[in-house]
């Protein structure tokens, strides 16, 4: 176990602190670099796809994970992405730009939902989110002259100077640049006077109020930055599929970006990432089951979703704190050798007792 | 027109009168209740359609069933979550009907089914309009259901020790109530109540695996009647049915399956307790 000892006050927020950091996630950039010399182009494809929900999910990690509000309204925000990333490309505008416009646009969106649904807490903003992704499906539905109805649009593809991106790496390459963009200045904002104001709302709105943190405002902010990530994201993901249509935006994939951060482990980035590792792992190994299932049971209509609630169900009673919780006891059990107890991560019982006064 | 907006409105008053009954006992937001009432209705089907069996002993079967189904999955699944984070409960019940869809969709398949009632297909006049007897079944089922709720709550044991459970968990215990036992009754009774709005509504519509999202109108209706009063609701159903038979002829296409949740927000903006409700919010 290394003991870290701080001479200055700036060792507290470094990003990498200690050369074991340097080292482990160095080595993970070179794997990453890597891998498409080694793997074939429909793993590449999968793993841009993985790419692109990890940075859906450090968009819902920073509301959800750091700020503690629910949101089951995630995949509006990617459907203002795309749709208004492909409307600018349309418009002749190039990538970079139109990826910003429709990242910027998504911010606004969830800044002005922020404003009506940030007086709401737990249950009631869940609704509220999730009431607010269906009434955004159903515009993207009967809004024909821009979003092409229920019959969807092509997506053209991304165009850097003039140079077309087709080919499969170069588009995992794509995503993976954004994709680290996203992370380091999430851990950036999370290390600046913003990120600890979400925190404290996170961790108690009541006593963050008390130390004058402006909850309404940082509630707003904690909104925009994670619907501009989720846009970023949405457009990203317009590129994979070169198909947007409004049945990708409905209900299953906000529950699914939710899963996605709690399967992960909430209020941390790597719990984003393990998420959506796993959510793009979970499909493929499904489908390769379904092969040696009797065919009653592999052609049941809502096998996959039932199998995804059944291993959420496992999760949320087994091993609250997702993937990242385990891998930390894992980590703490051979850092402090024969001293490990179980009781270390355990939760205390806790009573309900309603704030409902009458 | 404005009957079967009614009904309609009364089945979703009815899932939500299962919402709140269990987020009252135990905070939990039950997403899976729509799909209680899938299940329900499926049950229906099965007793009263594939095994011949009279009406009403079909029904009586289907809600006993749907009741030691909900008594099960609180014994097996919902009791070790209560009172965590709200994310953990959302996720749960979510994944919870994500489940229920499959297995139903595994053993009914994907076939939608009907039920056919001892009045179905009969119509009634009264001066020029025309009303089909099921929509007026739901109707009379709903003020039934409520009337004897009601009592339950106000004038049982049973139903007081479920009120005082539901208020503070911890000073029940004290008192001396089995509050584990009496939690189970309570997502017993709420599933037996979404059974009895999925068999009324059998008739009306087909009863196929995607019935259980309409438990997520029956939300709609539950906020905008304020979540915590059990009339409240039901008028919250009924207004969210008569406004999307309204939208449905006098608002543009496309605006009637969502004017549920336009409401629900303009509802939750405006007045973030409920239409029809006391809640009181913490302040600094």
């Amino acid at each position: 176990m290394r003991v870290l000892f701080k001479t200055k006050y700036l060792d507290d927020i470094r990003l990498i602190k200690h050369s074991g950091y340097a080292i482990s996630y160095g080595l993970l950039l070179v794997v990453a670099l890597l891998l498409p010399q080694f793997l074939g182009e429909f793993y590449i494809g999968e793993l841009a796809q993985v790419f692109i929900f990890a940075i859906a999910g450090v968009g819902l990690m920073i509301l959800t994970g750091y700020t503690g509000q629910v949101s089951l309204g995630h995949a509006a925000f990617l459907a203002i992405g795309a749709y208004a990333h492909v409307f600018f490309l349309e418009m002749g505008l190039p990538f970079m730009l139109s990826f910003i416009l429709a990242g910027l646009i998504s911010a606004a969106v969830g800044g002005l939902l922020a404003i009506p649904v940030s007086r709401l807490s737990g249950l009631y903003l869940a609704i509220a989110t999730l009431g607010f992704a269906i009434i955004v499906e159903d515009i993207a539905k009967h809004w024909s002259s821009v979003t092409g109805g229920l019959g969807g649009k092509m997506v053209p593809a991304p165009k850097f100077f003039g140079h077309e991106i087709w080919t499969a790496w170069e588009f995992y390459y794509l995503c993976l640049a954004v994709l680290i963009l996203i992370v380091l200045a999430t851990l950036n904002l999370l290390r600046t006077p913003t990120g600890r104001a979400f925190v404290a709302i996170r961790d108690s709105e009541t006593s963050a109020r008390c130390m004058g943190v402006n909850v309404a405002r940082y509630k707003t902010s904690a909104f925009a930055i994670s619907a501009a990530f989720t846009g970023f994201a949405g457009a990203l993901l317009a590129h994979r599929l070169s198909y947007i249509s409004p049945d990708i935006y409905n209900i299953i994939t906000s529950i699914q970006l939710l899963m996605m951060v709690v399967v992960g482990g909430l209020g941390s980035i790597h719990g984003a990432i393990f998420g959506a590792v796993f959510i793009g792992v979970l499909p493929q190994a499904l489908a390769i089951s379904k092969d040696f299932l009797p065919l009653a049971i592999s052609q049941t209509p809502g096998l996959e979703p039932g199998v995804f609630g059944l291993i959420l169900i496992l999760f949320i009673i087994y091993d609250p704190q997702g993937l990242y919780g385990r891998w930390l006891k894992i980590k703490l059990f051979f850092d402090i050798f024969p001293l490990y107890r179980k009781s270390t991560f355990k939760k205390q019982k806790s009573y309900t007792k309603t704030e409902r006064l009458r | 027109m404005i009957v079967s907006g009614i009904a309609q409105g009364c089945i979703y008053g009815m899932i939500a009168l299962g919402f709140v009954m269990v987020y009252k006992a135990t905070e939990i937001l039950n997403f899976a209740q729509g799909d209680f009432m899938m299940l329900g209705a499926f049950l229906g089907v099965t007793f009263i359609t594939l095994m011949n069996m009279p009406y009403w002993l079909g029904f009586v079967l289907t809600i006993v069933c749907m009741a030691l189904i909900g008594y099960l999955l609180d014994l097996l699944i919902l009791r070790r979550v209560i009172g965590q984070p709200t994310f953990a409960l959302v996720i749960l019940t979510i994944s919870l009907g994500f489940v229920i869809r499959a297995l139903a969709g595994g053993i009914w398949g994907g076939d939608p089914k009907s039920i056919s009632t001892p009045y179905s297909g009969k119509l009634l006049n009264i001066g020029s309009a025309i009303i089909a007897y099921e929509q007026i079944a739901v109707i009379a089922g709903t003020v039934i259901l409520t009337t004897l709720l009601y009592v339950f709550f106000r004038f049982s044991k049973m139903g007081v020790v479920m009120q005082a459970t539901s208020q503070n968990q911890l000073a029940a215990y004290y008192m001396g109530i089995p509050v584990k036992m009496v939690l189970s009754l309570i997502i017993a009774l709420s599933a037996a109540v979404s059974a009895i709005a999925g068999i009324l509504l059998a008739p009306i519509s087909m009863v196929d695996t995607e019935l259980g999202f309409m438990g997520i109108k029956a939300f709609a209706a539950a906020v905008i009647g304020g979540f915590v009063s059990l009339p409240g609701v039901l008028l919250g159903g009924i207004l969210v049915g008569l406004s999307e038979q309204f939208a449905s002829i006098y608002l543009p296409q496309g605006v009637s399956p969502v004017i549920a949740y336009i409401m629900m927000i303009v509802v939750l903006v405006i007045r973030p307790e409920g239409l029809f409700s006391k809640i009181h919010r913490k302040k600094v």
